[in-house]
């Protein structure tokens, strides 16, 4: 498992504590590629200017390539049309607009909101506080002794009560992949929509939101190579074209008067004040290199690494892995405990040895309480890891084995 | 390799007590009880003290988390009992002004018993609030003392 791509990232060519850095802490951000760095170098130095506003040569080209970002991001999701792209500051920001915008709309009294045990918690308290202020009713979701999604209960959950149904597309901690098409048939029988959090997914497999069916699709730049402080919100036009605007201020309107204003049509309606220029061309930048290496590429690469490592690491004594498994069914974000060490022990002994992984509850308390644990180490993979990372990773879990285990006598 | 630089902070001395924790179990009548969480990583300290004649007469932790963080509850609990609640805000303080790279006198710092040896946690940034969960624990019991042991003289 060689890899081309990894010469590509700067910062891993650093070492860390001595080391060889081995960086394993994807899902939590992704690294950039110098191109990614480049343009927006560049954009700062030859392009930046606020953009919509200006009738002068910078202010066109930075709105050219904003809303060439934007194409981009269409293109790259297969959404029908561009003005179905909102540039937000991130999945957690995209999540919050569609709560309190179509949620709030359409949420009454008694009305039911469906969301999975799994969720991270950003797909979880927009929805549980809109829940309470409203008296409706969040249902969960819960999952099978494998980590996957109990696709029965799903049925029976999913009523004519139901009017939204938000689930993640990829578990941030069990690497289980959601079936969306699936959940969004059942979701549109009922006449509810699905809000599909796809953080986890969008850098590490192709996704096509009509395909999925997923009426919002909201997601982070900083997961999928670019910098953080960017994000998008898809959703279908026709919703968003009802949709109230998310805040008020510039570029939002349409006419304002002192009593009262109209609004912009989407995606402007969605987007007050001057958004994240940088980023968003950062973005698209990020999507041509995506491109350029093919997710499907990428997917390919990523499964064979957890093809090798999944295996190694459920054998390994004394270590427990969640999630499924079957390295068919898990994407590269892979969870685990050693026995008698505790994860936040266990993520210091591994930085020692120069790898970078994230210990502690990954924003989803109830999904740690659903697997009786108070926290886990994670190791979570993208496409320019390689070989000698996967390696360097299980050795240093046994180093940090043998050391709490000697240190103890 | 790398592990041998984890000896600086995970040295015998904190092994032992995050192995073996002292005063580590419930106290039958304890005059305070604090629950404090870390919400960044989920560990938990109950710390109980029980106060007489301004004394720390007794003092036990229940809980769950990180070898750093039993091991700083387990520490902590033998450096302050049977010391008076003044002294154990004072011992409190040095702790966090240690943890934090802040200057303190050697002779706090020899106060600290075994717990002076988390000085290198200093070198662990992500670390420090794992160290200091049960002295912040502490310091928060004995200010709620105050409070209700007044309440009990009056």
């Amino acid at each position: 498992m060689s890899n081309p791509w990894r010469d590509d990232f700067p910062i891993l060519k650093q070492r860390v504590n001595d080391e060889r850095l081995a960086y394993l802490d994807n899902a939590a951000t992704s690294q950039k590629p110098q191109a990614v760095i480049d343009t927006v170098t560049h954009f700062y130095e030859h392009d930046n200017a606020n953009v919509h506003r200006g009738v002068h040569t910078l202010a066109e080209r930075s709105t050219s390539r904003y809303e060439e970002a934007r194409r981009k991001v269409q293109q790259f999701i297969h959404a029908q049309r561009s003005d179905e792209i909102i540039f937000t500051k991130g999945c957690t920001d995209s999540l919050n607009l569609v709560t309190s915008t179509y949620g709030n709309q359409v949420i009454h009294a008694g009305d039911e909101i469906v969301i999975t045990i799994m969720e991270h918690h950003s797909n979880l308290i927009p929805w549980q506080q809109l829940a309470k202020q409203k008296g409706a009713k969040l249902k969960y979701i819960d999952i099978d002794e494998n980590g996957q999604l109990k696709m029965d209960q799903a049925a029976r959950l999913i009523t004519d009560r139901t009017k939204i149904v938000a689930v993640t597309h990829i578990s941030n901690v069990l690497g289980t992949v959601n079936p969306i098409q699936q959940l969004a048939a059942i979701a549109h029988q009922h006449h509810a929509v699905i809000v599909v959090d796809g953080a986890q997914a969008v850098a590490h497999l192709p996704v096509n939101v009509q395909e999925l069916g997923a009426d919002f699709y909201a997601f982070s730049g900083h997961k999928m190579l670019s910098p953080t402080g960017i994000g998008v919100l898809y959703g279908r036009h026709n919703l968003l074209a009802k949709m109230t605007p998310y805040q008020y201020g510039g570029e939002m309107i349409a006419e304002v008067h002192q009593q009262e204003s109209t609004w912009a049509e989407p995606p402007f309606r969605f987007e007050a004040g001057t958004q994240n220029i940088a980023g968003a061309i950062g973005l698209g930048a990020a999507i041509d290199y995506l491109n350029q290496v093919g997710m499907d590429k990428i997917q390919h690469h990523e499964q064979e690494m957890v093809k090798d490592l999944l295996p190694r690491i459920v054998k390994m004594p004394g270590v427990t892995v969640y999630g499924p498994h079957d390295a068919d069914k898990h994407t590269g974000v892979i969870a685990f405990n050693i026995d008698g060490i505790h994860p936040h022990d266990v993520a210091t002994a591994l930085d020692m040895d120069g790898v970078a992984v994230r210990a502690g509850h990954h924003c989803a308390q109830p999904l740690m309480e659903r697997l009786g644990v108070p926290a886990t180490v994670r190791a979570s993979l993208a496409f320019y890891n390689d070989q000698q990372d996967i390696d360097q990773l299980l050795a240093a879990i046994q180093d940090t084995k043998e050391f709490f285990k000697h240190g103890t006598r | 390799m790398g592990l041998d630089k984890l000896r600086n902070l995970y040295q015998a001395v904190i092994l032992d007590h995050a192995n073996h924790p002292r005063n580590k179990h419930k106290l039958t009548n304890p005059t305070t009880t604090m629950t404090v969480h870390n919400p960044t990583c989920g560990d938990t300290i109950n710390l109980q003290v029980q106060v007489k004649n301004n004394r720390l007469a007794d003092i036990a932790f229940t809980g769950s988390g990180c070898s750093i963080s039993q091991a700083s509850a387990s520490m902590m609990t033998e450096a302050v009992k049977g010391k008076s609640t003044q002294e154990a805000q004072q011992m409190a303080k040095t702790f966090s002004d240690m943890a934090i790279g802040k200057y303190h006198y050697q002779k706090d710092l020899k106060k600290l018993g075994d717990a002076q040896v988390l000085i290198n946690i200093m070198q662990f940034p992500a670390r420090i609030k794992c160290a200091t969960i049960s002295w912040w624990a502490l310091e928060r019991a004995l200010a709620k003392e105050d409070q209700t042991g007044e309440q009990r003289s009056k």
